[in-house]
């Protein structure tokens, strides 16, 4: 059972792709690129959609998904964590 | 699934160009016209007023895109024969004289010096005798080369950028060899992803052409921001679904042009494609005022990718919807034609998810009503670049 997709191998991020997500549960990802799998322990409660964490991040570190910068980090973020609008901004506009 | 022999049925027009719905439709020039219009379609059962609250007093390139879309419109291949109602005479026999250019019927009218009650009379007139004829009008079979799709996202959410846009892109990159008429856009949604176009352009001079339009998008959101655009683009609908950013955005809608189709040249907003082949169009990203665009640039079926379900149709353009997040296609399955959310459990590979929206497309081309259009969705929404005079 896969939990969440993660595009490249190097992405910092996963996308979680299932319901009911919960804090303290053993994620399984699929990376897409090149086809494997990664296992993450979930720190927050995660919507179907959402971001998990595959590392630690510094503030003013940069996410990559798709292998591409996708924003900055403007808070400190675990492995594991739920990665979004309070922890991540662009960097354009 | 599909090769150069695949064939579907479709209604050739005058010019050439092959439609696969035959509307009759009841266009206002102006907003003041739309009363009129309704009634006729009111009275003419089977024909379709397309109301819009635009056309007094634009000038300028507001008015040419205002004109080169109601005639764009008109002249889509999906449109059989068009009733204009205008307030005055002189704009109406423009939008007349320019969709008259296909060979298709068309008439206008003023309502100025008749009043409303003697036009709905003369244009119902009018209108019943082009439904009747179009009713005599058959499907002819059509090589899949006669087709043009184009293509926008909306709603979207991260299971967009990794089941419902690549699903897209797989169909785009079987349907290119084919030598169909091919189209994307949304110039703000590519910002973070624009580098990653540069290589996918047929030449330098496309590359050129196409960043000149996306840096003027730039200009303009520079130009009137107030803040990040962080409540509109990604839109709160995105964030709910799990989008953070605009590039973390774009790169998902770039998915939707696959990853061997080349585009082959850049368009202006409503401006029809010369010929075969991926085309660009400067255009918004909001989801009505793009695909009202695609439908004006004579555009005839539509593929509408979407994570949080977006439930958008057109008037005459079939928009079908493809949707990878199962909590949507749970929740919203009336608004779904092809489900990819197996993408997402590796139960469906993307040639399977690609074919599957294939199958729906050629459906679709032969006749059947999408979700948008069982459900009633008509909306059309006219691009303004500015203020009116």
């Amino acid at each position: 059972m896969i939990h969440f997709v993660v595009h490249e191998k190097g992405d910092g991020v996963g996308v979680v792709v299932v319901e009911g997500c919960a804090k303290g549960s053993k994620a399984v990802g699929w990376i897409m690129d090149p086809d494997s799998t990664v296992r993450v322990e979930l720190k927050n409660d995660i919507p179907i959609g959402h971001k998990v964490a595959l590392k630690d991040f510094k503030v003013g570190e940069t996410v990559i998904k798709y292998g591409v910068d996708i924003g900055k980090v403007v808070a400190p973020i675990k492995k594991g964590e739920h990665l979004h609008v309070h922890n991540v901004k662009t960097k354009r506009w | 699934m599909i090769s150069k022999k695949t064939k579907f049925w479709g209604y050739r027009r005058e010019n050439g160009r092959v439609g696969v719905r035959n509307h009759v439709i009841i266009l206002p020039v102006d907003d003041l016209s739309n009363a009129a219009c309704e009634a006729v379609a009111h009275n003419i059962k089977g024909t379709l007023a397309i109301p819009h609250p635009y056309g007094r007093l634009q000038f300028g390139a507001d008015l040419d895109l205002h004109f080169r879309t109601l005639i764009g419109t008109g002249s889509n291949p999906n449109v059989a024969a068009v009733v204009v109602i205008g307030i005055e005479g002189g704009w109406t026999q423009k939008v007349v004289d320019g969709i008259a250019k296909t060979g298709k019927p068309v008439v206008g009218f003023g309502i100025e010096g008749h009043g409303d009650h003697e036009t709905i009379k003369r244009a119902s007139a009018a209108a019943k005798k082009f439904l009747q004829a179009a009713s005599e009008i058959h499907r002819v079979e059509c090589p899949i080369s006669d087709l043009w799709i184009s293509t926008k996202c909306g709603e979207s959410d991260t299971t967009s950028g990794c089941g419902a846009n690549p699903t897209v892109g797989n169909a785009f990159d079987k349907l290119y060899p084919l030598k169909t008429t091919l189209l994307f856009g949304e110039t703000s949604e590519i910002t973070g992803g624009e580098k990653l176009l540069e290589a996918r352009c047929r030449s330098p001079k496309v590359w050129k052409d196409f960043m000149a339009m996306f840096d003027r998008y730039q200009a303009m959101i520079e130009r009137h921001k107030t803040s990040d655009l962080s409540d509109s683009q990604p839109t709160k609908g995105n964030i709910a679904g799990g989008l953070t950013t605009i590039e973390e955005k774009a790169l998902g809608n770039i998915q939707k042009i696959g990853r061997k189709c080349i585009i082959d040249g850049v368009l202006d907003k409503a401006e029809a494609p010369t010929s075969p082949g991926l085309w660009f169009m400067d255009s918004s990203s909001a989801a009505a005022e793009m695909v009202t665009l695609c439908a004006a640039a004579g555009y005839a079926v539509h593929f509408f990718p979407t994570g949080q379900g977006n439930v958008i149709g057109n008037p005459i353009l079939p928009v079908i919807k493809i949707c990878a997040n199962p909590k949507t296609v749970r929740l919203m399955s009336e608004h779904v034609d092809v489900d990819t959310s197996g993408l997402l459990r590796r139960e469906m590979t993307m040639d399977d998810a690609g074919d599957a929206l294939l199958d729906c497309m050629l459906r679709t081309a032969n006749g059947r009503l999408t979700a948008a259009e069982a459900l009633g969705h008509r909306e059309f929404v006219l691009t303004r670049l500015y203020e009116s005079a």
